[in-house]
């Protein structure tokens, strides 16, 4: 079987976030693999395990993605591929990534497509769905299981909590959500093999694209942080004056109950 | 510039979601007074048509077939492309909810447009209209235009106001009977997971339980709580890790991302994890017994105590002003 696994590189964001010249300040930040795309690499080892196969995991992005695509690699998967948009591409979007995924994917022969439901920095949710589209696929997205037969598949989605059982065919893409598996770590000798893998690396051009292609339809335009929350009271006194205390506040400061 | 919008209503359990009436305000606010059009996919849902109207849509699709009566990505793509086709919108507005998330990004790499998605503000602004989304899990925000054709955005429950309900309002409510054909994937069962009553991501009032619940038991008294005011029941991956509740509770980065108008943390520490979930809360009230909790830098109002004694101090207290209400 061949599995693809779309990775992308993210800001751990359970760091501080900072601006810098009216952009997030990336200095000094950790980078990860976007947690759910992690999801997708294991499930993809564990059905390339369980069915053969080839697990290659491809990111759109600048050569600084090389560390995550050799965690994927570390992790199991067996070849790499990145495509660098950085002399290229100054402010991409969705449309932009889907298109120049869906350009290398198109002649290879595709057996199932796996992604993060959703990058944690950007948070769209987008890629996954508009590839398997320009692809011509079925997709589906937050799958929580997935069982392959043959070339018939059945899928668990979470939806908000709620669970369908979807009955689909190969070829495929799903997204991962949380709770399809345990990713695992890379082991010593996973992160040895890992350096003498197939990584590959393209460009636009190998692609045939030029820029134009892949212009974003969207623009960012400005980046702000949050208010900061002001000051929050904590209650004294006896537990149950603090009780009252807190529900006269709900109702005349707060004004939500 | 005036814009003709679609709206896309969605149902749950027979009627509207909110969602959908606050989607309205927003495409009221892309169509700068151009006509917003409802659109509601399924089979036989027309009658609800008139609820969009009440809450001022100028008129409402209702896009049928007997295969539309459970969502299905092709089934309800193919749907909105014939409706997109009859009507050629200059917007489109949908709810950043399960289905607006699956259906959107499919519509539009069909029409080879941009699309914004989990918008939680819109204004015009020198002529362009600015969509403000929270980025970083929340922790940063900003403000995107589309540049290229039609305007296409997602809106993420309980962010936007609605338009006030008109109930004497009246409009056009019309069938359209559409093709469906080839659905490539079947949903075969659907298991209820979420409890009956207040949808998680819509509730205006969440009672949120952490590690501190300790328990399953210990979420009743939180339950009880949710039920006198309203409200909805939370957890943290701490409590569901730990078994004291089902997943499709958890709120935070992995899990459902809330914004009520209160939320109450109980015996909730506050990781970053968590935080990144609820922290643009309109208002946060934490419970926890240890007063270094990090929980309490975000809260509005905290209370440094047992959450099984404050609870249900504070059901009794929520009950008495009912009472005098």
């Amino acid at each position: 079987m061949n599995i693809y696994v779309l990775l992308k590189r993210t800001f751990d964001t359970e760091e501080k976030i900072t601006l810098k010249d009216a952009k997030i300040n990336e200095e000094e930040a950790e980078f990860i693999i976007n947690p759910y795309d992690e999801y997708a690499v294991e499930e993809a080892i564990q059905l390339r395990d369980a069915h053969g196969g080839e697990v290659t995991v491809i990111s759109v992005g600048n050569e600084e993605a090389e560390k995550q695509l050799r965690t994927a690699l570390a992790m199991g998967a067996d070849k790499a591929v990145l495509i660098n948009t950085e002399d290229d591409v100054e402010d991409g979007d969705q449309y932009t990534t889907a298109k120049i995924l869906a350009e290398y994917l198109r002649d290879k022969e595709v057996d199932l497509i796996l992604a993060g439901n959703v990058a944690i920095d950007g948070g769209s949710g987008q890629v996954g769905p508009r590839v398997a589209e320009l692809l011509g696929i079925p997709y589906v997205t937050t799958i929580t299981k997935i069982d392959i037969d043959g070339r018939n598949v059945t899928v668990v989605r979470d939806v908000e909590g709620d669970e369908e059982i979807i009955e689909t065919t190969l070829p495929l893409l799903v997204t991962a959500q949380q709770g399809l598996n345990e990713p695992r770590y890379p082991s010593l000798p996973g992160i040895m093999k890992a350096k003498k893998k197939p990584f590959d690396e393209l460009e636009l051009d190998d692609l045939d694209l030029d820029e134009d292609d892949v212009m974003a339809k969207t623009k960012a335009i400005e980046i702000f942080l949050p208010p900061a929350r002001g000051e929050g009271k904590i209650l004294e006194g006896e537990l149950a004056d603090q009780v009252k205390e807190l529900v006269q506040l709900l109702q005349r400061e707060a004004k939500v109950i | 510039m005036a814009r003709k919008v679609l709206v896309l209503g969605e149902v749950r359990d027979g009627s509207l979601r909110n969602v959908s009436f606050e989607a309205i305000a927003a495409a009221k606010a892309v169509a700068e007074g151009g006509e917003v059009v409802g659109v509601i996919i399924g089979d036989n849902v027309s009658h609800l048509g008139e609820e969009m109207i009440k809450y001022r849509a100028d008129r409402v699709i209702a896009a049928e077939n007997a295969q539309l009566k459970q969502y299905t990505t092709d089934g309800f793509a193919q749907a909105l492309l014939q409706v997109i086709q009859a009507e050629q919108p200059e917007g489109i507005i949908a709810g950043h909810t399960a289905m607006g998330k699956d259906l959107t990004p499919k519509i539009a790499a069909k029409l080879d447009s941009g699309l914004i998605s989990d918008v939680t503000a819109i204004e015009e602004a020198g002529g362009n209209i600015v969509f403000t989304r929270p980025i970083y899990s929340g922790k940063a925000f900003e403000k995107r235009i589309m540049t290229d054709g039609l305007i296409f955005a997602t809106v993420r429950p309980n962010n936007i106001v609605p338009p006030e309900k008109d109930e004497a309002r009246t409009g056009e409510v019309k069938k359209m009977a559409v093709d469906v054909k080839d659905l490539r994937t079947i949903v075969k069962e659907v298991v209820r997971k979420t409890s009956e009553g207040v949808d998680l991501s819509e509730a205006k009032i969440i009672v949120s339980g952490g590690r501190g619940v300790k328990s399953a038991e210990g979420f009743e008294p939180l339950k009880e709580l949710a039920k006198v005011l309203g409200g909805a029941v939370g957890a943290s991956r701490g409590a569901c890790d730990a078994g004291y509740c089902d997943y499709s509770l958890q709120i935070g980065q992995t899990g459902k991302v809330v914004t009520p108008d209160l939320y109450i943390a109980c015996g909730i520490s506050g990781a970053i994890q968590h935080l990144a979930g609820m922290s643009n809360s309109k208002v946060i009230v934490a419970i926890n017994k240890d007063p270094e909790a990090n929980i309490f830098n975000v809260a509005d109002y905290g209370i440094v105590g047992d959450l099984f004694e404050v609870v249900p101090l504070l059901i009794e207290e929520f009950k008495q002003l009912k009472v005098n209400a």
